[in-house]
């Protein structure tokens, strides 16, 4: 399989993600983008690590595993930061009885 | 066309479907239920990558605990009705496009590049087991990986702190 499948695949994944954030107005739902968006670039890792295998697996045998381990970094990453954002999404619907990010304005003063 | 490739393709167009509907979809339950099956989409990528460690902690961290825990959260604040009185035409207009012409400008810098035609191993090699992970965590990325604890005990501890009622 061409490395342009996942490239493009990534890519794709990736823009939806964008899009969601850009239209919808749901905090839990452009937190879920997010995380759509996170796992795109996951995804076009562990490709990019099984390409590079194949070319620099005797001249530098730790790289292909060097990636696969960012993605466990990005996963231990995101998971701390749904922790702290879902407490936020809590707060703000605890303080504005919404999760419509048009109503952050309120938490002024 | 062999098993892998239909496999490719199939998954594919489940995880680009099922992603474009997280967007769509109006009830925030729904939209978690299809960003799951985006998820396991993603695992199935990895599984014919033979990227067997990042494939389960895939299912078991993502699919698992974090939409877990945004399905609780969603359950919690009663959202799984219409959310989204008031539509802004204009706003959801100009996003899709952005988004559109964001793709369409890295994808035509992709058929620029000549790297594109590099050759992805499907299966085989021994990269993605967990033995090989295991002994690169444990000797080459041990400081990051002691590191990772003390950010998720400040991030129970934020969590704490901010969803606390402060009276």
């Amino acid at each position: 399989m061409p490395i342009y499948n996942y490239i493009v695949l990534a890519i794709i994944l990736f823009c939806i993600g964008v899009i969601g954030v850009l239209t919808r107005r749901n905090a839990i739902i452009i937190f879920m983008c997010v995380e759509l968006m996170l796992n795109s670039v996951n995804l076009l890792l562990v490709a990019f690590s099984k390409m590079h295998n194949v070319e620099f697996a005797v001249t530098n045998p730790t790289l292909a595993s060097d990636a696969q381990i960012f993605v466990f970094f990005i996963m231990v990453v995101a998971a701390a930061e749904v922790t702290v954002g879902l407490a936020i999404i809590v707060m703000l619907y605890r303080n504005t009885h919404s999760v419509d990010v048009n109503f952050l304005n309120r938490l002024k003063n | 066309m062999g098993i892998t490739q239909i496999l490719f393709w199939f998954l594919s167009l489940l995880a680009v479907g099922s992603a474009a509907m997280v967007v769509v979809s109006k009830n925030p339950v729904h939209s978690i239920l299809f960003l799951i099956v985006t998820f396991f989409a993603i695992s199935g990528h990895y599984i014919l990558l033979n990227a067997q460690f990042i494939a389960i902690v895939n299912i078991i961290v993502y699919a698992g605990a974090i939409m877990v825990l945004f399905l609780f959260v969603v359950m919690l604040m009663n959202l799984n009705a219409e959310s989204e009185p008031q539509k802004n035409r204009l706003m959801l207009f100009i996003g899709t496009i952005a988004g559109a012409s964001l793709m369409l400008v890295l994808v035509a810098a992709l058929k620029q590049s000549d790297a594109s035609t590099h050759l992805v191993q499907m299966g085989g090699g021994n990269v993605g087991l967990i033995e090989q992970l295991g002994k690169a965590l444990f000797t080459d990325y041990v400081f990051p990986f002691e590191i990772s604890s003390v950010l998720f005990l400040s991030a129970m501890i934020g969590a704490v702190v901010i969803s606390k009622k402060e009276d």
